[in-house]
């Protein structure tokens, strides 16, 4: 069984998913971001962006790396995307990276109201019994921020990194918890025209030996063992 | 720039492995020390009055547009608040998207084998349970003297470090904070030029 659900743009959003499950997001307009915190099934687990990177070497976050928690397990794999570079260092918007489109409240805006990735975010693990403390760097999915090779690495938002259509699949390989927010990228420079992303959630096949994932660094493929002890 | 008008009231070696756990008064410097050159000190940062308001790496990188820091560099929590600011480097760079070592995570870099080696993270847990800080506190840590060049393909490298034996790098307090240091012990990598060493805290304030 498969279902989806649409996120509207500045809204946040949050899941149970369980182990062997594939997860699209797919974008429904331009410079969409989905800014992605993953924990695991004890809800203390989380993931743990500087871990991902330095066991796979890399600042960006593409297939076929895994996504690793703070307890060295896989949270799910990146199975394929689109496009070829999504944000994990730059965080999530704050409420200081609305002040530019004004003041903004329900009873001005109704539900168009402007909110950042934070309170949305925030908001979503309350729902769960978490808190601010389990806040974390997350993933911005479809977002590309740029490295300098200036002597302090500067980092710049691009512009037209993902258009209508693109996804990105990912496969759980522990039952997790997805929270999601769809407020623009912290960095972006647009106006105020967050777009839509729809989660589509459907049985996935566990990876096997030639799994591009568990094939593409040693450490990929001792983060998904650890993960897979948890289900044996 | 050390000032004649507050006296040194911190002067301790943190030995090759171990930790502290300083709190540091508003407008308090805190200076650390690379005795013996390249050893990685893996850092955190709290509001002295509430953990929670923790030191932010991704926020921090975001927010001074840059992913290494070096004097100047605002030291931001997750509420964006200034903790500290960098107000002396002769090492030039250090690392904060890197994260600590965990036992965990020399598992996955280096394989079953390293699963009982000593980590930051235990160091962490251990100097700042006192504190109230706990795994939900822990954030994304600071690597001072650390040396990890990123590129505009998006890579990422752990390199041999840029620092040198008597570098040393100064914070100033821009509130109370707590800092929670580990002097990482990891073997497996060239960030302690494979020979992890101790280092010096010094502190003035009143």
């Amino acid at each position: 069984m498969s279902w989806s659900h649409e996120i509207t743009g500045g809204a946040a959003w949050s899941a149970p998913v369980r182990a062997g499950r594939s997860v699209t997001l797919t974008a429904l307009g331009s410079d969409a971001n989905a800014s992605v915190l993953l924990y695991g099934p004890d809800r203390l687990d989380r993931l743990n962006v500087p871990d991902t990177m330095k066991a796979q070497m890399s600042a960006c976050i593409r297939p076929p790396m895994v996504l690793m928690s703070d307890r060295g397990l896989a949270l799910a794999s990146v199975v394929s995307s689109t496009v070829d570079w999504h944000d994990c260092l730059a965080g999530f918007g704050h409420d200081s990276h609305l002040e530019r489109f004004g003041p903004s409240s329900y009873a001005a805006d109704g539900n168009a109201w402007r909110r950042s990735a934070r309170t949305g975010l925030v908001s979503e693990l309350a729902k769960h019994g978490l808190g601010e403390a389990d806040l974390c760097a997350p993933v911005n999915f479809f977002s590309k921020v740029g490295i300098g090779d200036d002597a302090g690495a500067s980092l710049s938002w691009v512009a037209g990194n993902a258009t209508a259509g693109d996804r990105v699949v990912l496969r759980t390989e522990q039952d997790v918890l997805l929270v999601v927010s769809t407020a623009p990228h912290p960095l972006s420079a647009g106006p105020y025209a967050p777009a839509g992303v729809e989660v589509t959630v459907a049985p996935a096949a566990v990876g096997e030996e030639d799994d591009p994932s568990r094939s593409f660094r040693d450490e990929s493929a001792r983060a998904l063992e650890m993960a897979w002890r948890v289900l044996a | 720039m050390t000032s004649t008008l507050q006296a040194t009231v911190l002067d301790t070696v943190v030995e090759a492995g171990d930790g502290a756990l300083i709190r540091v008064p508003a407008a308090g410097r805190l200076r650390i020390v690379d005795l013996w050159g390249n050893q990685a000190v893996d850092t955190l940062l709290y509001d002295a009055d509430d953990v929670d308001n923790r030191y932010s790496a991704f926020d921090t990188v975001r927010e001074q547009g840059g992913v290494f820091l070096t004097s100047g560099s605002r030291l931001l929590s997750n509420r964006l608040d200034e903790l500290a600011v960098i107000t002396g480097d002769t090492c030039g760079r250090h690392d904060t998207i890197g994260g600590a070592c965990s036992q965990e995570s020399n598992v996955i870099r280096y394989g079953e084998h390293t699963r009982h080696q000593h980590a930051c993270r235990e160091t962490f847990l251990r100097y700042g349970a006192p504190a109230g800080i706990g795994q939900r506190q822990l954030g994304h840590n600071i690597n001072f003297f650390m040396n990890v060049p990123v590129t505009a393909e998006g890579g990422l490298v752990f390199a041999d470090g840029l620092s040198a034996p008597g570098k040393h790098v100064e914070l100033t307090a821009s509130r109370d904070i707590l800092v929670l240091i580990s002097n990482c012990p990891q073997l497996n990598n060239p960030c302690n030029g494979w020979d992890p060493t101790a280092v010096q805290l010094l502190g003035w304030w009143d």
